[in-house]
């Protein structure tokens, strides 16, 4: 357990010094969901309804900008190899990063959600369903886009593959995710949607980082 | 295993596709003329659909057609992990562009028989979604494989994408069941008895067979075009390297 803590702080520790990912990621989030009052126009009947749904779709778009960085400075300068060669077993070194990589940009993200929230004028009672949805759901983001980061690693174009494989993945988590703020807001039983939003993390947190390991290891073969 | 190994060498599998070829072309084609005529022609019309029920003899069976080769696909991407086997990375490769096909040909005729008969050309229902995420899939599975500058890395992540997608396709499957949506549940996979008039399942048969006969055709032949192709390539190396 403590070798996946220390390469959790490293990552940690790389991604608050300087490289400025994710205050890059918080600003694109933003201003992503800023376009759609311009968009479709600002009548706030019209921004309340579509709200959520928005902030969910623009989240999922954040998520995956940061995702190509995931493994790619690693496996460029070698430390990739060094990783992989460790005792420690690649689907730990896997997890740390997810687990980095949700700390950077999955929680900045929801720290944002309220700021958005108000700009879309939801109402009060709908922003604590969007947070626990947006909690549940993007740590599951971060696990199923590192397996695209993985298997894109050394591609051509890796950026917009890794947008082509891993987006269609996402398109469950944000069923439900937006599914159960609709629910609240209708006054139906919010139960079942949190609960698969709870289950395909549940599925996500074991598979993903072994299904990521088997890409990584094919990639450094 | 030693049974699995012997069709894994290319040679053996080139004899071997080209004396079941003439067969599955033949067995295709008498079986779409027969099965297009039941289809078009020796069949009722549905009480409620009407002549729109024709679009169904296509419709279900490249469904069907769609989910199988995804499945060989994942099959062949697992056999191409864990033992290895060259052919199994064709296999996989060459079924892709042929899924991705018939899963076009279920959009495109769904599409069509849901404008006459739901009244609009798509819903965000389960089943179209998942088989829309099925197309992606596809298509993703091609243009990694195609992303890398030296092919078995391709293969190599594109067999893990396959086997990563493959949670779609039970999905698809029960969709129906799970979410109560507008796309009608399963007619024909009831073992007791199927809810479809026989008069209209031996068409859906037919076609289903007719498909399916196809789908063995085309994918012996891209997978031996696949084969050529590399002689070719390996040739043109081997020629370039004594000049």
């Amino acid at each position: 357990m403590k070798p996946a803590l220390v390469v959790l702080r490293r990552e940690l520790h790389l991604a608050l010094r300087g490289s400025g990912d994710s205050a890059a990621t918080v600003l694109f989030f933003v201003l992503a969901a800023i376009l759609f009052p311009f968009g479709v126009g600002p009548e706030p009947g019209v921004l309340t309804r579509i709200g959520a749904g928005v902030i969910w779709v623009v989240a999922l778009m954040a998520a995956i900008l940061s995702l190509e960085r995931l493994f790619l400075s690693d496996y460029e300068d070698g430390s990739l190899d060094l990783l992989a060669m460790a005792p420690l077993p690649l689907e730990f070194v896997v997890l740390a990063k997810m687990a980095a990589h949700w700390l950077t940009t999955g929680l900045p993200l929801i720290v944002a959600t309220p700021l958005l929230a108000l700009f879309y004028g939801l109402p009060a009672e709908t922003l604590p369903m969007l947070l626990l949805t947006m909690l549940i759901g993007t740590p599951t983001l971060s696990l199923v886009g590192s397996i695209g980061a993985a298997l894109t690693l050394g591609a051509r174009r890796g950026g917009v593959l890794l947008s082509l494989l891993v987006l269609p993945l996402y398109i469950p988590v944000l069923i439900f995710g937006v599914g159960a703020i609709d629910a609240a807001v209708a006054d139906l039983p919010v139960r079942p949607h949190l609960l698969i939003l709870g289950g395909l993390l549940a599925a996500a947190l074991p598979l993903c980082p072994w299904a990521a390991a088997a890409a990584l290891r094919q990639a450094l073969d | 295993m030693a049974n699995l190994h012997r069709f894994a060498n290319p040679n053996r599998f080139l004899r071997l596709s080209r004396a079941i070829l003439p067969w599955s072309a033949s067995l295709t084609v008498l079986l779409f003329i027969v099965g297009l005529y039941f289809a078009l022609f020796a069949s009722p019309a549905d009480y409620q659909q009407g002549e729109t029920v024709r679009i169904m003899y296509v419709h279900v069976p490249s469904a069907w057609i769609a989910m199988l080769c995804y499945s060989v696909m994942a099959a062949a991407s697992a056999t191409a992990l864990i033992w290895r086997h060259p052919l199994a990375d064709i296999t996989a490769r060459a079924a892709a562009p042929i899924g991705a096909g018939f899963t076009l040909i279920v959009l495109a005729t769904g599409s069509l028989w849901g404008k006459p008969m739901w009244g609009t050309w798509w819903v965000w229902d389960a089943r179209l979604t998942s088989v829309l995420i099925l197309f992606f899939l596809y298509l993703g599975h091609i243009a990694l494989s195609r992303a890398f500058d030296d092919p078995t890395r391709g293969a190599r992540a594109a067999a893990v994408l396959a086997l990563v997608g493959f949670v779609n396709v039970p999905i698809i499957k029960f969709s129906v069941d799970w979410w109560n949506t507008l796309h009608q549940p399963a007619s024909v996979s009831r073992l007791a008895a199927p809810a479809i008039d026989p008069a209209m399942l031996r068409p859906l048969l037919l076609m289903a067979l007719a498909f399916t006969a196809y789908f063995v055709t085309l994918l012996l032949l891209r997978i031996r075009a696949e084969l050529t192709s590399r002689k070719i390539r390996a040739l043109q190396l081997a020629q370039a390297s004594a000049e």
